[in-house]
């Protein structure tokens, strides 16, 4: 027995296995049922986002985002037209700024139902699951009443939004958040006090405040381990900083500090997206600027500069001044940043997609080292990836 | 805590800095490679404890060709910091930052990957997102955007149409 327990046995997880959530393989070192060591080997959904942005223009980049990152579609594009914004020196209509933290936060909500309801499966808590994305639907039934997708929405636009809010919009978004408390009461009521969620996530995947910085850890993850950074809060986007709400922080930096985080965070965002509801002022969706706003079919008929507006935008495209910008978001996995360098040209000549899953995932051999096999379904789930926005 | 880090960092720095960069309210700090890691340690005292991200620009057929970015996050002072050092396009090196962060150890196994550039005292640098065997960096501006050819008969790759084409930036 004892010659068994030394030697190392290497073994695969994935690419395909249900609980790395995704196209994650990792590799194993194992002595007896105990983590020596492991890698994760990423790139299997690797497209090439990043060249494809560099060859089409600002307005066509907007597709590429919400199929980064699929699960917070709505954060996403807001983080690559914050982007552009900043690039170009131009403020949305404040119409469109709050209009876009509601869908940024009904995003927040979804993602982490999603998370909450994968975890919950990987932890062998089936009826989770299918609650959550009963609820998830009705936010995504939402989105496909405000842009006619349910996930790629492709409704932000450089400048504003695509079109304004249908009607009953608000009373809809009203009757889910209203009722939404009830239900997170119940999945903790599910969760928080069953013995099996804690036994499995209680002092499992401890991360350390000093390596979740050295690592680059942003997100839940980060604040899981009790550090206070948020870039809602640290560097204030879209109106973030006129709106009142609590950053859960961690103490262990444990799979159940981050659960609690989310959950929290959830009912923080139903907090946010009601005050912006509640301020929902009235004005344009799109910024008045021909050189980056189409201008309104109504005009073409009578302007000749309107065609010629038109006609430059569709055909070239906008022009931003050369430079370089970042700008973050607070996605729901951490920060996620775009990267933008301009030569002047109606083409970016580079974009760079900060993704935090990656920087996220790449801590993962330091959670589950010396830990057991078991734990690290827990700990791929308490990270929560997407391995698209991974990989990218 | 200094009040103004970055203003901290560029003092501290002194003529080691090449160029000083304002765009958009953001700082770029240029430094030669020698003092790459001295000034990224500088940064990091003054408050710069996130290595935000890190990657690389191909300014081809530029020369230096390569600029390799560092973007650094102060989470207390609320601030944010570029570091650029640029990079010669033959025999692209630069010193590795995975002893000041162990996070710069993806990062930089990606930009090695996707732009071919070096990282010196990197502990493992390999190819990250792209198989192995792959040849060529894809994120260089000489690598070809094509559609990758298939395995099956009959199928001839396509170029991505070009409906808008570039137009050079313009004169105001």
């Amino acid at each position: 027995m004892s010659d068994l327990t030394r030697e190392t046995l290497v073994i695969n997880m994935g690419p395909q296995h249900p609980s790395t959530h995704g196209v994650l393989r990792l590799i194993l070192d194992l002595e007896g049922e105990v983590i020596a060591g492991s890698e994760a080997v990423i790139g299997y959904l690797h497209t090439g986002f990043e060249k494809e942005m560099e060859t089409r223009t600002y307005h066509q980049n907007i597709v590429f985002p919400p199929r980064i990152e699929y699960l917070a579609t709505f954060i996403e594009e807001q983080a690559y037209v914050t982007a552009v914004e900043k690039l170009l020196g131009i403020t949305p209509p404040k119409r469109a700024e709050v209009i876009r933290v509601v869908l940024a936060e009904l995003s927040r909500i979804a993602s982490h139902l999603v998370w909450l309801g994968t975890s919950a499966i990987d932890l062998n808590v089936s009826s989770v699951f299918m609650y959550c994305f009963r609820d998830r639907e009705e936010v995504l039934d939402i989105f496909e009443m405000v842009s006619g997708q349910r996930m790629m929405h492709g409704y932000f636009r450089i400048g504003g939004l695509q079109w304004d809010l249908p009607d009953g919009f608000v009373e809809r978004v009203r009757g889910f958040l209203d009722g939404f408390p009830g239900r997170i009461d119940e999945y903790e009521a599910l969760l928080t006090d069953n013995l099996i969620w804690r036994q499995r996530t209680e002092g499992v995947a401890v991360l350390t405040p000093d390596d979740a910085i050295r690592y680059g850890c942003t997100g839940p993850i980060l604040r899981g381990s009790g550090v206070d950074y948020d870039v809602r809060r640290a560097f204030p986007y879209g109106g973030y900083a006129e709106y009142e709400f609590d950053v859960p922080l961690g103490t262990r930096g444990d799979a159940f500090d981050r659960y609690r985080i989310r959950m929290e965070e959830m009912r923080q965002s139903r907090r946010i997206a009601l005050q912006a509801l509640q301020r929902l002022p009235g004005g344009p969706v799109m910024v008045d600027d021909r050189k980056v706003a189409l201008p309104p079919r109504r005009e073409l008929v009578r302007s000749m500069e309107a065609v010629i507006h038109q006609f430059k935008l569709v055909s070239e495209g906008i022009h931003p001044p050369a430079g370089e910008v970042y700008a973050a978001v607070e996605s729901p996995r951490g920060e996620k940043g775009y990267y933008l360098v301009s030569d002047g040209s109606n083409r970016p000549v580079r974009v760079r997609v900060r993704a935090p899953s990656f920087s996220n995932l790449q801590v993962l051999p330091v959670l589950i080292f010396r830990r057991y096999v078991a734990d690290v379904v827990v700990a791929i789930a308490s990270i929560d990836i997407v391995l698209g926005d991974v990989d990218r | 805590m200094p009040d103004d880090p970055v203003a901290a960092v560029a003092g501290a720095l002194g003529d080691s800095v090449l160029e000083r960069v304002e765009f958009r309210g953001e700082v770029t700090l240029s430094v030669s490679a020698e003092h790459l890691l001295g000034a990224l340690r500088e940064a990091q005292a003054a408050g710069f404890i996130f290595l935000t991200d890190l990657t690389a620009i191909d300014r081809h057929p530029a020369e230096p060709r390569f600029e390799v970015v560092y973007l650094l996050t102060a989470p207390d002072a609320r601030a944010r910091l570029r570091v650029k050092v640029q990079v010669s396009g033959t025999d692209p090196r630069v010193p590795s930052a995975t002893a000041v962060w162990p996070g710069a150890n993806w990062l930089e196994r990606e930009v090695f990957d996707l732009f071919g550039i070096r990282f010196d005292g990197h502990p493992d640098l390999r190819r990250i997102l792209m198989p192995d065997e792959w040849e060529g960096h894809p994120l260089r501006k000489d690598f070809p955007l094509v559609e990758e050819p298939v395995q099956f008969l009959g199928h001839t790759p396509n170029v991505p149409s070009d409906i808008i084409p570039k137009t050079p930036p313009r004169q105001s």
